[in-house]
């Protein structure tokens, strides 16, 4: 599963996905190349947040096709015919994209180290005092270093979402999801996640985001997407789209967020 | 009488003072402050002192001859059946907890023939009596003479089905099917958000179900599973129709000898009563260690 340079970290063709009758993503069309920061922006129920989650097959798509990292992910191809892939191998899959919930989703039975370490112990194999060390590094990295031993329930939602941020991270993905990351924090405790995650952009980290912060989206991405119910709309790259948009949906979203 | 918003002066504090009282008719922090007195709780407890003392009077003056209870409540015969009892619990509920949680996660699989079989288990053994599945284990050797398997080892069931091995299958069993419900209630109760956390790091379904979901269900399972040991300790009493030499069998066996009816069912109760108290025990160190890193309701509701 080595990335070459020509080919983008997901790429994905005509994805389609329902629940029940509502069509959540109608036969949509992504590229992220290596080190790129795209932002999703959109109303609610627009499938952002739907199609972070199809990367990561924790929703399966029932129609098109997702490579991550040039690997058909999901299914197994021999000859014209498409083999579905067994939980063993969708988790080996999962293994290099990392994801932010929302509600950040912590274990809260484990320490923020545990829950740092617990993917490349339990998962990747590494041994625990190696797995210690980089984990306390992560936790470092995210201005955590003094909490490794607190449990989450001890912790503010803005350092919940970064000790989830430092587990993505210890699995070395190829890319990380952040779904909405800030949408369930205070006010004042945004702040200190998104220059965490500032800090990721700069050092080169691909990631996707699903966000309502648009001056973030202006600041950090290198291309926005917009969609609305269950189609992108428009993409284009971040001063373009937020300062003139081509769409009138977009515009509209634009100039509602903004009031 | 507690100190109260209109104690001073009649009016109350929340409506806007009035310019006419005097400053320092506010200046109340030095008050003694008298706690309110619990009227029900002497009451209660005087009631229940002489219900009690009741009580103690009639085991006192009934014809219960005390000396009995002291000289039989550790012979030797007691004591086996004390130990018979602690094994079969013990090994029963082991029984019943292993089968609980493989019957709870074939329920909750996507399979639907092993969720099917789940249901049909629990409907099965969860439908007949205790006393019945015992009966009918115990006396498997009408239906199957011979236990086999080719090449293996072959033998006569009335040989294999001794009391304590009917007594193990008939409660193990019907435990799995009553834990398999308290297992799938903790599974349920975790959260959906761990779960997709868990696969999110590459955990595989097994994986996910022993590191994450597991350790958060114990939580919700244990204080349940806990009361079930209990209810398994006294159910064990069943086994003695089937000639298991429990504590009640022991019991019985020693009256039905001397007579002294009442003394060895006081014995024996007092020894359920003594298990119990361990359990219970236990149990509160069990619930602490699951519920690490969760602040919980524990008094005072």
């Amino acid at each position: 599963m080595n990335s070459t340079s020509t080919s983008p970290i997901v790429r994905a063709i005509d994805v389609c996905k329902r629940f029940g009758d509502f069509d959540a993503l109608k036969s949509v069309n992504l590229e992220v190349d290596a080190g790129e920061v795209v932002c999703i922006i959109g109303p609610s129920g627009s499938g952002k947040s739907t199609l972070l989650r199809c990367i990561n097959q924790l929703e399966q798509i029932d129609g098109g096709a997702i490579w991550v990292n040039a690997e058909l992910i999901g299914y197994r191809r021999e000859g014209t015919k498409l083999y579905h892939l067994t939980d063993a191998e969708i988790a080996r899959q999962r293994q290099c994209v990392g994801m932010v919930f929302q509600r950040f989703n912590l274990f809260p039975h484990f320490t923020a180290l545990a829950n740092v370490t617990e993917g490349p112990v339990q998962v990747l194999g590494e041994p625990l005092k190696q797995a210690q060390a980089r984990g306390r590094a992560l936790l470092a990295q995210v201005g955590l270093a003094d909490k490794e031993n607190a449990y989450p329930s001890e912790l503010s939602g803005g350092q919940q979402q970064r000790v989830a941020i430092a587990r993505g991270l210890a699995m070395r993905p190829e890319i990380m999801l952040f779904d909405e990351p800030t949408s369930a924090l205070d006010p004042e405790l945004v702040g200190d996640v998104l220059s965490v995650m500032k800090d990721l952009a700069t050092s080169g980290m691909t990631m996707v985001v699903v966000t309502h912060e648009l001056g973030f989206a202006r600041e950090v991405a290198d291309r926005i997407v917009f969609m609305d119910q269950g189609e992108i709309i428009e993409v284009g790259l971040a001063r373009d789209l937020l300062s003139s948009p081509r769409q009138k949906r977009t515009q509209d979203f634009i100039l509602a967020v903004r009031a | 009488m507690p100190p109260s918003n209109t104690d001073l002066t009649g009016v109350s504090v929340i409506s806007a003072p009035q310019s006419a009282l005097p400053a320092d008719a506010y200046k109340i922090a030095h008050y003694t402050i008298v706690p309110p007195r619990h009227y029900g709780r002497i009451l209660a407890t005087v009631l229940i002192l002489a219900v009690l003392a009741a009580l103690i009077r009639a085991f006192a003056v009934g014809d219960i001859e005390w000396r009995y209870v002291g000289l039989f409540l550790t012979a030797p015969a007691i004591m086996t059946g004390l130990a018979n009892t602690i094994l079969l619990a013990i090994c029963a509920m082991l029984l019943g907890a292993v089968l609980g949680v493989i019957f709870a996660v074939m329920r909750l699989s996507k399979n639907p023939v092993l969720s099917t079989v789940a249901k049909l288990y629990v409907w099965l053994f969860r439908g007949a009596p205790a006393l019945l599945q015992l009966l009918i284990w115990f006396n498997l050797a009408l239906i199957f003479p011979r236990i086999a398997f080719p090449g293996l080892f072959d033998l006569r069931t009335v040989d294999v089905m001794t009391p304590f091995v009917a007594g193990l299958l008939g409660l193990g069993i019907q435990q799995g099917a009553y834990t398999s419900e308290v297992v799938r209630a903790g599974l349920l109760s975790v959260d959906r958000g761990q779960y997709e956390a868990a696969q999110a790091i590459g955990m595989t379904r097994l994986r996910m179900l022993r590191r994450i979901v597991m350790p958060q269900a114990m939580r919700v399972i244990v204080p349940p599973v806990g009361n079930e040991f209990i209810g398994m300790v006294k159910l064990t009493s069943l086994a003695s129709v089937i000639q298991y030499s429990e504590m009640l069998h022991a019991a019985q066996t020693i009256y039905y000898a001397n007579s002294r009816v009442l003394e060895l069912l006081i014995v024996a109760s007092i020894w359920y009563l003594v298990i119990v108290s361990v359990l219970s025990f236990g149990q509160s160190f069990v619930e602490r260690y699951f519920g690490r890193g969760v602040a919980a309701v524990r008094h005072g509701l």
